[in-house]
């Protein structure tokens, strides 16, 4: 019965976003990149839906510092309709900088300020923080008062009792090894950081639905502290390894051909971890919405065929987001598993 | 392009965003839900351990009460036997004693009665004796007039009186 309720669920919510999607594009030519486009990259408001003529829309504050006139924080809704200008600032429409706030120098070029607003990503971002931390520290909590003789907790905090324990002990304690106390919060604040964002991705509607492990800046974030991590906290045998590594002498002198790839792996192991979220994410919320585009792009070509593909979209994308739900914990589990691995080879003792 | 360009305001606010929530997740949030879980652990394991040793006490104790009980029975079989024997014994001291009290008392019944009668023969004799002299008496005088006459009846007497002496 519950099972049921969640497909129902789901359902209504793809409807939801369905519906938005068409009402944005009515009566005129559908554009399925643009959406998909509009959706994933980042912007200064948060578009919800559309109901009858008007938009509904949450305007988000913007965080400039200008090198000419210091900073400003106005609300984003004076920027719209894009191209508007408010207090020497607009959004770019073409160039390098589409999309994004620019301002007009003296020499009438277009330059970027300091832009730390907080856009559609950063608040997804936040919102998901919050209710990461607000999760952990509530099941934190039942903690508290208790004695390891008392009951083992039940419900969502014995739920995400066997989740940490399963991420602690099946990924974390069997890559690192012994020492993986002093690693096991940050991979597990990784681990829950992806999953919560993936998550939270593939809900629809506000505050959800927003795309932020598919943007390489987080990513790129994620990544930047597993190599901290991993070359900070290194013993001497990693380094070892790397520098002088156990090859024959003509691999390593004069020519240092090992040493230099080792140097580059040190690089592209992080690189990949964030490529890797960064794209499997990116990808998931495109196919989503090119499935869902389907429906509106066969508007045109008649009732029977729009129909016959309404019901073919609504079936893949049952099937994407059900995959989606899916990836969003393989990628979570595969970034901490990989992570690990890393920190593991980093703090290994000489095997022989 | 502009996908794989990080942006610096999203950086930004994901470094910082990041930084916090780990700060405080690593401070106050997984720690303490990991440590109890261990502690948790190590109680259960400990517990089983306890259990078991109280188990096996138990099953020892058990033992020892069924070894008690045995040794008990086989003190009462043993009072049991003692007793009957002791009365047995008490029985047949006591027949025994009965036994010799009775002879004893036959014997003297017997001695008594021989005595009694040997008193009463003794007692006859005097008289008889005593009665024959008296008759004896009266016959010689009338039979002990001359001196030949007299020494034969002594003789005779006295023959006679050995006679029955012996």
């Amino acid at each position: 019965m519950n099972k049921l309720r969640y497909i129902v669920v789901v359902f209504f919510s793809l409807l939801a976003l369905n519906v938005s999607v068409a009402q944005e594009e009515q009566g005129e030519d559908v554009n399925a990149g643009e959406i998909v486009m509009e959706h994933i990259s980042d912007s200064y408001e948060w578009h919800i839906t559309k109901i009858g003529g008007t938009d509904i829309v949450i305007p988000l504050p913007v965080i400039l510092y200008s090198h000419n006139s210091g900073w400003h924080l106005f609300s984003s809704h004076h920027l719209y309709p894009v191209g508007k200008e408010h207090e020497g600032f607009k959004i770019a429409t073409e160039g390098d900088y589409e999309g994004k706030i620019v301002e007009t120098s003296a020499t009438g070029e277009e330059v970027r300020p300091i832009d730390i607003s907080i856009t559609k990503t950063v608040l997804a971002l936040l919102i998901n923080c919050l209710i990461l931390v607000l999760i952990i520290l509530g099941c934190a909590r039942w903690y508290r008062n208790k004695k390891p003789e008392d009951p083992a907790p039940k419900g969502f905090v014995g739920f995400m009792e066997m989740f940490i324990m399963m991420v602690e002990n099946d990924v974390i304690k069997a890559c690192i090894g012994k020492e993986y106390k002093r690693y096991s919060p940050y991979l597990l604040t990784a681990f829950f950081f992806i999953f919560v964002n993936n998550i939270m991705g593939i809900i629809p509607i506000f505050p959800g639905g927003a795309n932020v492990t598919g943007n390489i800046a987080v990513t790129f974030v994620l990544a930047l502290c597993t190599f901290i991590a991993v070359n900070v906290f290194g013993n001497k045998e990693y380094w070892k390894e790397i520098l002088w590594p156990e090859v024959p002498t003509w691999l390593k002198f004069p020519v240092p051909i090992m040493p230099a790839i080792e140097l580059f792996g040190i690089f592209t192991k992080p690189f990949a971890l964030m490529i890797r979220l960064f794209a499997n994410i990116m990808a998931g919320h495109s196919a989503i919405l090119a499935l869902t585009s389907i429906i509106f792009v066969t508007v045109s070509m008649g009732v029977v065929v729009n129909s016959l593909m309404t019901g073919v979209s609504f079936l893949f994308i049952i099937f994407m987001d059900c995959m989606e739900i899916l990836v969003a914990f393989i990628q979570a589990y595969v970034f901490t598993m990989l992570s690990s691995v890393f920190i593991g080879l980093s703090r290994q003792e000489h095997a022989e | 392009m502009s996908l794989l360009m990080p942006d610096s305001g999203l950086l930004f606010w994901m470094l910082l965003a990041f930084c916090v929530v780990f700060f405080i997740l690593a401070k106050f949030g997984f720690p303490i839900i990991t440590k109890m879980v261990n502690e948790r652990k190590e109680y259960i394991d400990q517990s089983l351990v306890t259990a078991r040793e109280a188990n096996e006490q138990l099953a020892n104790l058990k033992a020892e009460g069924a070894s008690i009980l045995a040794k008990a029975h086989e003190e009462q079989t043993r009072i049991l036997t003692e007793a009957a024997k002791t009365r047995e014994h008490i029985v047949s001291e006591a027949k025994e004693q009965a036994r010799i009290e009775g002879n004893r008392l036959l014997e003297e019944a017997k001695k008594q009665i021989l005595a009694e009668k040997e008193d009463a023969i003794r007692d006859i004799r005097r008289q008889v004796a005593v009665l024959s002299v008296d008759i004896a008496e009266k016959v010689l005088r009338k039979n002990l007039d001359d001196e030949s006459k007299q020494t034969d009846m002594i003789e005779r007497l006295l023959d006679e009186v050995n006679l029955s002496k012996n």
